[in-house]
């Protein structure tokens, strides 16, 4: 059913789209934001239906925002995503065909790993079996780099990951590709990879981090919920020890007015230059 | 639109073109050969295809704006017709009014015509700016550059805005502007008037731009140690003037 919306909604997804993906704090103060600002009705729980009306609309050009969760630190996150269902077509029109080729290596390594990394060392290994051009060893390290950049990838101590974007946005494709070889967590039934594996040979179920976190809070001995064994793995502490690694919502005005501002404001720029 | 009455010309200009401008690419020359079809062509052109498949066009045509607009790639016509238009160039008005319907109703984003030479096309965005109040100084500044230039009839020359902005509601006082002893042409200088020696804080002022072109305070030393020197600081109390 495709709903009628307000400068509200459009203020909302204009903004979501400059910055790619928020999490739910601030997705809800974007939402209280964008109601006040153009005298809408906010209803705190209702961000979910306000999101519901966006994608009404949204859908006819495949596109939605989608809800997941950041498998560093556990917490939601709502992301603008496109919804073609065999290809990762967001990223054709920004990396060449040897590239994806590489990142589709990258993704391999990543899946059939068991802490849903990819070793740098790994991934440059992998260009030795690239049925497309070649990537040298330099390009694929400058590729890493703007994958990162791109917010595909997170990087940390040499390893690789997925970002909470690139899980939200490829989990259709990712489950096509690689059906049973992908885990699934037990707890949110979600895609998974950094995750801990019940060590039961005859279970081996996989649950988040975040959701190992917190499924067994508070329990003094942690049993595994399908087969009652001893889940032998640390519990995560709740406390956030990884950094926030995605964009901060800084900007509650599109990024174009802060864009047009600057442009003319190249006279103060001018200006000063009477620096140090 | 006014698009259409320009483009039934294109040919006969393009052609003219042609002759005197060998620059011409080779996008300009397919973007030259395409001619709008007149609105019968257009209704036919409809009756042939399913609304599915017009819609699917027209959410393509809309994703390909949004990628080029997000890099700031203004559209080109000829690319759009190129690359993702294709065999239903017959229908090219009706699948660009339902796109620019979609960029309105659901994004709040406006699709103009920025060079009407070139049929190049870039978003705007569209939501009710006056509902929104400058929510920084990068705002709080433009608006007070738009403002002169809008009272101006649209154009400003550069003397006259640094004229303007001087009498825009600046109280007495807080500006000096004297014109420079045996200068022709006349020429004049603006300093900070009493007032603001009193009452505006450099500090701020630094922050202020700081914030505006984001950077360190700090990065400005000859500015950020009169700021900060006891003498500016003890004439200046906190200031409300932002």
């Amino acid at each position: 059913m495709s709903r009628e919306l307000g400068d509200g909604h459009r203020r909302f997804l204009q903004t979501l789209m400059a910055v790619g993906i928020t999490d739910e704090q601030e997705a809800r103060a974007l939402y209280q934001h964008c109601c006040d600002t153009h005298t809408m009705q906010c209803i705190p729980d209702k961000l979910d239906d306000f999101i519901e009306a966006i994608n009404s609309r949204l859908q006819p050009m495949f596109m939605q925002i989608r809800k997941g969760m950041s498998e560093e630190n556990g917490r939601q996150y709502y992301a603008l995503v496109n919804m073609a269902e065999t290809d990762i077509t967001r990223m054709t029109s920004d990396y060449a065909d040897n590239e994806l080729e590489l990142f589709r290596k990258t993704l391999d390594l990543i899946v059939s790993s068991e802490n849903g990394k990819a070793s740098s060392t790994d991934i440059l290994n992998s260009t030795d079996t690239m049925t497309s051009k070649k990537l040298k060893k330099s390009e694929t390290e400058h590729l890493l780099t703007r994958l990162v950049q791109d917010n595909w990838l997170c990087e940390r101590r040499g390893e690789y990951t997925l970002s909470t974007r690139c899980i939200i946005e490829m989990e259709p494709y990712i489950r096509t590709m690689y059906q049973e070889q992908v885990k699934v967590c037990h707890i949110c039934h979600n895609i998974a990879f950094q995750c801990q594996i019940c060590e039961n040979p005859s279970c081996g179920i996989k649950i988040h981090n975040p959701c190992v976190a917190r499924y067994f809070k508070g329990r003094v001995e942690p049993h595994c919920p399908a087969c009652d064994d001893f889940w032998p793995h640390e519990i995560p502490g709740t406390n956030e020890t990884s950094r926030y690694q995605n964009n901060v919502l800084y900007l509650l005005s599109p990024t174009r007015r802060s864009e047009v501002a600057r442009e003319s404001t190249s006279v103060l720029v001018g200006l000063c230059s009477c620096r140090k | 639109m006014t698009q259409r009455k320009r483009l039934s010309n294109v040919q006969s200009s393009s052609q003219s073109k042609r002759q005197s401008n060998s620059f011409m690419t080779q996008e300009e020359d397919e973007d030259a050969t395409f001619t709008q079809p007149s609105t019968s062509q257009v209704q036919r052109g409809l009756e042939k295809l399913t609304a599915a498949q017009v819609d699917q066009k027209t959410a393509e045509v809309v994703q390909y704006i949004l990628v080029k607009d997000q890099k700031k790639i203004p559209v080109r016509r000829a690319d759009l017709v190129k690359h993702v238009i294709k065999d239903y160039r017959t229908v090219y008005p009706e699948i660009i009014k339902r796109a620019m319907q979609t960029f309105e109703q659901v994004f709040g984003l406006k699709l103009v015509e920025i060079d009407s030479k070139n049929h190049m096309y870039v978003l705007v965005n569209n939501l009710d700016a006056s509902t929104a109040r400058p929510s920084n100084p990068k705002m709080g500044l433009l608006f007070v550059i738009l403002s002169v230039i809008f009272m101006k009839g649209g154009v400003v020359r550069e003397n006259l805005m640094w004229n303007t902005l001087k009498k825009l509601r600046v109280d007495p006082g807080y500006l000096e502007y004297v014109r420079v002893p045996h200068t022709e042409p006349v020429e004049y200088e603006f300093r900070w008037g009493q007032r603001s020696d009193m009452e505006v804080s450099k500090a701020q002022i630094l922050e202020f731009m700081g914030q505006l072109l984001e950077q360190d305070p700090q990065s400005w030393t000859q500015q950020y140690r009169e700021a900060h020197s006891t003498a500016s600081s003890s004439q200046a109390s906190s200031s409300n003037h932002r």
